[in-house]
C-alpha cells in the first residue's frame, strides 16, 4: 500500500508541474535561452573590433601590416584616418575601440634603421578590453616582424611559444557551460522545491495532509522526484546545445558528468527543503532562493570572476556554495577529461553538503502546524 | 462512551509583551455519534481549539483525547481515524474533483470503491463535474468535495471547522441535511460555526467568546435557561426608539434584532410597563409583542454576564 501511495504522490505532483503550463515552458525554456544568451550574445572574447588605421607613411611594409591586421579574426578596419586629429573624434563617436599610427617613414625606418616605431591608441573606458586589443595587435605585428627577419640571424633571441590547453581558442564558452548548468539546476531544484513546499502550507493543503496517516517525510521526497527528472532533461538539453551549437566537446566521461550532476541536483534539492521548512509564504521562499542561493552561484563559484583572486573573507565563503564544487567537477570532467580520481574530493564535499542539509530538513520538518 | 475530551485547555500566541489567548481553560466532552456544535463569533478560539483535538497544535496546558487517544501522545494513530476540514478551501484546484477524491483515498490507504456507500449520497451531486478543476467549482460543489474527501477514510470522529462560511442559503441548508445523515451512520461530528441559526441544527452546543465556554447544553436547554422576559419592540422610528429603550429603568439589554428590537427586562418590570414608558416619548406606530428567545438572545445575555457567572457553565451538562 505504501508503495502506491508515494506513487500517487508523485503522480499528483506532476499533475501540478504539467497543468502549470507558464512556468513548465519557463523551467524548460530557461537553460535554452541562457546557453543561447551565452553564447552568443553576452562574451567577452573579442572578436571583429572595429579599429582604424592613421598611415601617414603609405608604403608597402604599411600596407602588409594594414592588410594582416584586417585579415585576423579579432580585427575590422572601418576607417582610415588622414591626420592626427581625426583620433580623438574618431574615439569619441564610438565607432571605434583602438587606432593604429604609422608615423611617417615606416617602412625606411624598418628597413634602413632596422627600428621602426607603430602606436597603439586603445578606449580603455573598457580596460580589458582595450588589454585584450592591443595584445592582439601586438602579436599580429610580432608575426609580421617574424616574417621579414626570416633568413636573418640575429644574436640573442628568446621566443615564447605558448600552447593554450583544454582550450586552445580560448572560447568562452568553455567556462560558461559548467556555469549555466550550476546556475540553472540551483535555480529549478532549490528554488521550485521550496516553492511547491510552502505553496502546500499557503494553501492549507498541508494542514489536511498533516491530518492523515501519510509519513510527512514522503510528502517531501515525492515533492523532490518529479524535479529531479525535470533536471535530467534540463542537463539534457544543456549538454546537446553545447556539443552540437556551441561545439564545446564533453572531452571526460559522460556517465560520470551525468551522475556527478545529479548529485549536484541533489544538493539543490535538499537545499530547497531547508528553505520551505523555514519559511511560510512564497514570496519569501523565493526571495530566499534567489538572494540567498542564487546570487552566491554566479557571484562566488568562480564562473563569472574567479575565485582566486578574492579576498579572503570571500574565498572562505565561496566554500559553502555547492554550486563552486560543482563548477570545478564540470569543468574537470567535460573540458579537462579527467576522471573520478581527479574530482574525487569535490564530489566528497558535495556528498557531505547534501547528507547534511537533508538530515537538518529533515529534523526540522514539522509535523504540526507552526 | 465519550468520543472527544477536552479538559482545560489553554492556547495562548504571541510573545511575553503581547499575549492573545484562544483559548481558555476550555473543558468539554462530546458522546459517541453526537452532532455536537462549537458556536461563535470569529476569534472566539474555534479553530485553535479543532487544530488542537486533530493533532495540528499543541495546547500551552491541559488535556485533550479523540477515540479515548491523546492528541500529544497518540498523534499517529487519531491521524489515521479523524477527518478533517479546515476552515477554507484545502484541496488541489489544479486537480479535478476525481483527482482530489481519489488522491486523499490513497493517501488514507483505501479506495474510493471501499468506501463509496458513505459518500455516495454526497458525490453523487458533483459527480458529473468530476472532470472540472477543483478550483472552477461553486461554493457550495467545492464544500461537498472537500466533505466527501475528509469522509472517504470512514473516519470515526469528523471535525468541520466552518464549513458553511461563505456558502450560500440553500447549499448550507443541503450541507446540514448531509450531517444529519452522516450521523445515522455512527459518525461523531464536531461542527463550528459563527451563525447561530445553525445551533439548533445540533444535538449539543457549546457556545464560545473569546476564548471561554459560556455554556453547554442542547440547543433547547440553552434556550430553556434564559429566565428573564423578552420583548419584541418596533416603531417607525427606529434608532431613537433604540436609544429610549437602552434608557429605560427596567431594561437589561436592548439590542437591534432584525426588524424588531429585543427588550430584555429585569425581574419585576413587564410589557405595560414598557407601553407606558413608551407612550411618554413621541414614538408613533408602536407595536410591543413577546417574544420567544433564540440561541442568539441567549448567546448575548451569557456574553455579558459577569466572568464569574460564565465561568459556572464551564461544567459540562450531564
Amino acid at each position: 500500500m505504501g508503495k502506491s501511495q508515494f506513487l500517487s504522490f508523485i503522480k499528483k505532483e506532476f499533475y501540478h508541474i504539467l497543468r502549470d503550463r507558464k512556468t513548465l515552458f519557463i523551467l524548460l525554456g530557461m537553460p535554452v535561452v541562457q546557453i543561447v544568451i551565452f553564447g552568443f550574445a553576452l562574451t567577452n572574447e573579442v572578436k571583429n573590433s572595429a579599429i582604424a588605421v592613421l598611415d601617414q607613411s603609405k608604403d608597402d611594409a604599411t600596407a602588409s601590416l594594414t592588410g594582416e591586421l584586417d585579415a585576423s579574426r579579432y580585427f575590422e578596419i572601418v576607417a582610415s584616418l588622414k591626420s592626427a586629429a581625426e583620433i580623438g573624434p574618431a574615439f569619441r563617436k564610438g565607432k571605434v575601440k583602438m587606432v593604429v599610427v604609422f608615423p611617417p617613414g615606416f617602412g625606411n625606418d624598418l628597413k634602413h634603421l632596422n627600428n621602426a616605431q607603430v602606436q597603439l591608441i586603445a578606449d580603455a573606458s573598457d580596460p580589458n578590453v582595450a588589454n585584450t586589443l592591443t595584445n592582439y595587435a601586438n602579436a599580429v605585428i610580432m608575426g609580421y616582424q617574424d616574417r621579414v627577419n626570416q633568413g636573418l640571424k640575429l644574436p640573442y633571441t628568446i621566443k615564447t611559444e605558448y600552447r593554450m590547453l583544454y582550450n586552445p581558442q580560448l572560447k568562452g564558452a568553455y567556462s560558461f557551460v559548467p556555469g549555466v548548468m550550476a546556475m540553472v539546476l540551483m535555480l529549478i531544484c532549490t528554488m521550485m522545491t521550496a516553492i511547491t513546499i510552502v505553496k502546500e502550507k499557503e494553501l492549507g493543503t498541508m494542514e489536511v495532509m498533516l491530518v492523515s496517516p501519510v509519513q510527512p517525510l514522503k510528502i517531501v521526497v515525492a515533492k523532490a522526484v518529479p524535479y529531479l527528472l525535470l533536471s535530467c532533461v534540463n542537463i539534457a538539453s544543456i549538454l546537446l546545445l553545447s556539443v552540437f551549437v556551441l561545439d564545446v566537446p564533453i572531452n571526460g566521461s559522460l556517465p560520470l558528468l551525468v551522475a556527478e550532476s545529479i548529485l549536484f541536483t541533489l544538493t539543490s534539492l535538499s537545499l530547497g527543503l531547508l528553505i520551505s521548512s523555514a519559511t511560510g509564504s512564497q514570496q519569501t521562499a523565493m526571495f530566499i532562493s534567489l538572494t540567498g542561493m542564487f546570487l552566491p552561484t554566479v557571484m562566488l563559484s568562480g564562473f563569472m570572476f574567479p575565485v582566486e583572486n578574492m579576498p579572503l573573507p570571500l574565498r572562505v565563503i565561496s566554500n559553502v556554495v555547492p554550486a563552486k564544487w560543482y563548477y570545478i567537477i564540470v569543468k574537470s570532467v567535460m573540458i579537462k577529461g579527467v576522471g573520478f580520481g581527479a574530482v574525487w574530493k569535490e564530489t566528497l564535499v558535495l556528498a557531505g553538503m547534501t547528507a547534511f542539509l537533508l538530515l537538518i530538513s529533515i529534523k526540522k520538518f514539522k509535523i504540526r502546524l507552526s | 462512551m465519550k468520543s472527544v475530551t477536552a479538559q482545560d485547555l489553554v492556547k495562548t500566541y504571541g510573545t511575553k509583551k503581547d499575549v492573545v489567548t484562544a483559548l481558555n481553560n476550555v473543558s468539554f466532552e462530546v458522546e459517541q455519534g453526537e452532532l455536537f456544535g462549537i458556536i461563535g463569533p470569529d476569534g472566539a478560539g474555534k479553530t485553535s481549539l479543532f487544530r488542537i483535538l486533530t493533532t495540528l497544535l499543541l495546547a500551552d496546558s491541559g488535556r485533550a483525547t479523540v477515540d479515548n487517544l491523546d492528541v500529544v501522545k497518540d498523534l499517529k494513530a487519531i491521524r489515521k481515524r479523524v477527518g478533517y476540514m479546515p476552515g477554507r478551501f484545502s484541496l488541489y484546484q489544479d486537480l479535478t474533483v476525481a483527482e482530489n477524491l481519489e488522491f486523499f483515498a490513497t493517501i488514507f490507504e483505501t479506495s474510493i470503491q471501499e468506501n463509496y456507500d458513505l459518500i455516495k449520497d454526497i458525490y453523487q451531486q458533483i459527480e458529473p463535474f468530476k472532470d472540472r478543476r477543483a478550483g472552477k467549482l461553486s461554493g457550495g460543489m467545492k464544500q461537498k468535495l472537500a466533505l466527501s474527501c475528509a469522509l472517504i477514510h470512514r473516519p470515526g470522529v469528523l471535525f468541520l471547522d466552518e464549513p458553511t462560511t461563505g456558502v450560500d442559503a440553500v447549499s448550507r441548508k443541503e450541507f446540514w441535511d448531509m450531517l444529519k445523515t452522516l450521523k445515522r451512520q455512527g459518525i461523531t461530528i464536531l461542527v463550528s460555526t459563527p451563525y447561530m441559526d445553525e445551533a439548533s441544527l445540533c444535538d449539543r452546543v457549546a457556545l464560545i467568546q473569546t476564548g471561554n465556554i459560556l455554556s453547554i447544553d442542547s440547543p433547547a436547554g440553552i434556550v430553556d435557561n434564559f429566565k428573564p422576559t423578552l420583548l419584541a419592540v418596533r416603531a417607525n422610528q427606529m434608532y431613537p426608539l433604540l436609544l429610549d429603550l437602552q434608557r429605560y429603568e427596567g431594561a437589561r439589554d436592548a439590542y437591534a434584532f432584525g426588524e424588531y428590537h429585543h427588550l430584555v427586562l429585569k425581574s419585576g418590570f413587564n410589557e405595560a410597563g414598557v407601553r407606558s414608558y413608551l407612550d411618554r416619548s413621541a414614538h408613533e406606530g408602536v407595536e410591543i409583542k413577546p417574544s420567544r428567545p433564540v440561541i442568539e438572545d441567549c448567546f448575548i445575555a451569557l456574553m455579558k454576564q459577569p466572568t464569574g457567572a460564565a465561568a459556572d457553565n464551564h461544567q459540562p451538562s450531564a
